[in-house]
């Protein structure tokens, strides 16, 4: 399951619906081991595509270096579809090189990038098997532990978050 | 003094777990030999028919190979090089 908090689910997809119709993406990292993405680090996908994404290779190191020097992963890495659903490609799957991290797909398809429900789903890909998960909204992380929040809005797969 | 390798997490299954590997050489590619001697299986996972494989980035003291010479960037004893996966993926 992931569990992320509200803000940094609405940045993403926010992040999503700004690059549309190109493929947003990014990063959100954590401290080592923690599985809370903490500190919301959105790339400039080289790529420019509305297909394809890729952080460029500058950006890259410096981005692992900057997680290093903090004791932090990437606990969640994010891309958009803008055509299609928020289900990893084959590519996704080929190029899936973090197999800790939660990969999230959000959907910017069928008018979504502009209002309306934004399909945001995750999943772990690791040795090319996918499996999804569920995706728990939280308003705040408190304390290494996860605050519910009131309410809590948890979102099952297939499900449609309404923003 | 050796070459300092930082491998990541998907290849440290080759290394034993380790994040910091040393390694010798004059080139990335005598470096990448000598790492596949002492890490076998991990040449395989970098070079594809001979060249650095498009998804994986290759770092000598900060600057990536595909800008200094490929394989034959050199390398030499203090130097620090990374190798990180490409993050890509998408739709098509």
């Amino acid at each position: 399951m992931l569990t992320i908090d509200r803000a940094t689910h609405d940045a993403i997809i926010a992040h999503a619906r700004r690059d549309h119709p190109d493929e947003a993406c990014g990063v959100v990292a954590g401290p080592i081991g923690s599985d809370v993405p903490a500190r919301f680090v959105p790339m400039l996908n080289a790529a420019m595509s509305p297909t394809f994404y890729e952080f460029d290779s500058g950006d890259l190191l410096r981005l692992y270096r900057e997680m290093d020097d903090n004791d932090e992963e990437p606990v969640v890495v994010y891309h958009s579809h803008t055509a299609t659903e928020a289900y990893p490609s084959r590519t996704d799957i080929n190029l899936a090189g973090e197999p800790g991290a939660h990969y999230v797909l959000v959907s910017t398809r069928d008018g979504a990038h502009e209002s309306g429900p934004v399909d945001f789903r995750s999943y772990r890909i690791v040795d090319g098997d996918v499996t999804e998960e569920e995706v728990r909204v939280v308003d705040s992380y408190v304390d290494g532990a996860v605050d519910d929040g009131t309410p809590t809005d948890t979102e099952s797969p297939q499900q449609k978050a309404e923003h | 003094m050796a070459i300092q390798v930082r491998i990541p997490t998907i290849l440290r299954t080759y290394t034993g777990g380790e994040r910091v590997v040393d390694g010798s050489g004059s080139t990335v590619t005598e470096l990448i030999d000598q790492l596949e001697a002492d890490h076998a299986g991990i040449k395989e996972r970098l070079l594809e028919d001979g060249e650095a494989r498009r998804f994986v980035n290759i770092y000598v003291n900060d600057e990536d190979i595909r800008f200094t010479g490929n394989l034959a960037t050199p390398v030499a004893d203090g130097d620090t090089v990374v190798i990180l996966p490409a993050v890509a993926g998408g739709s098509r």
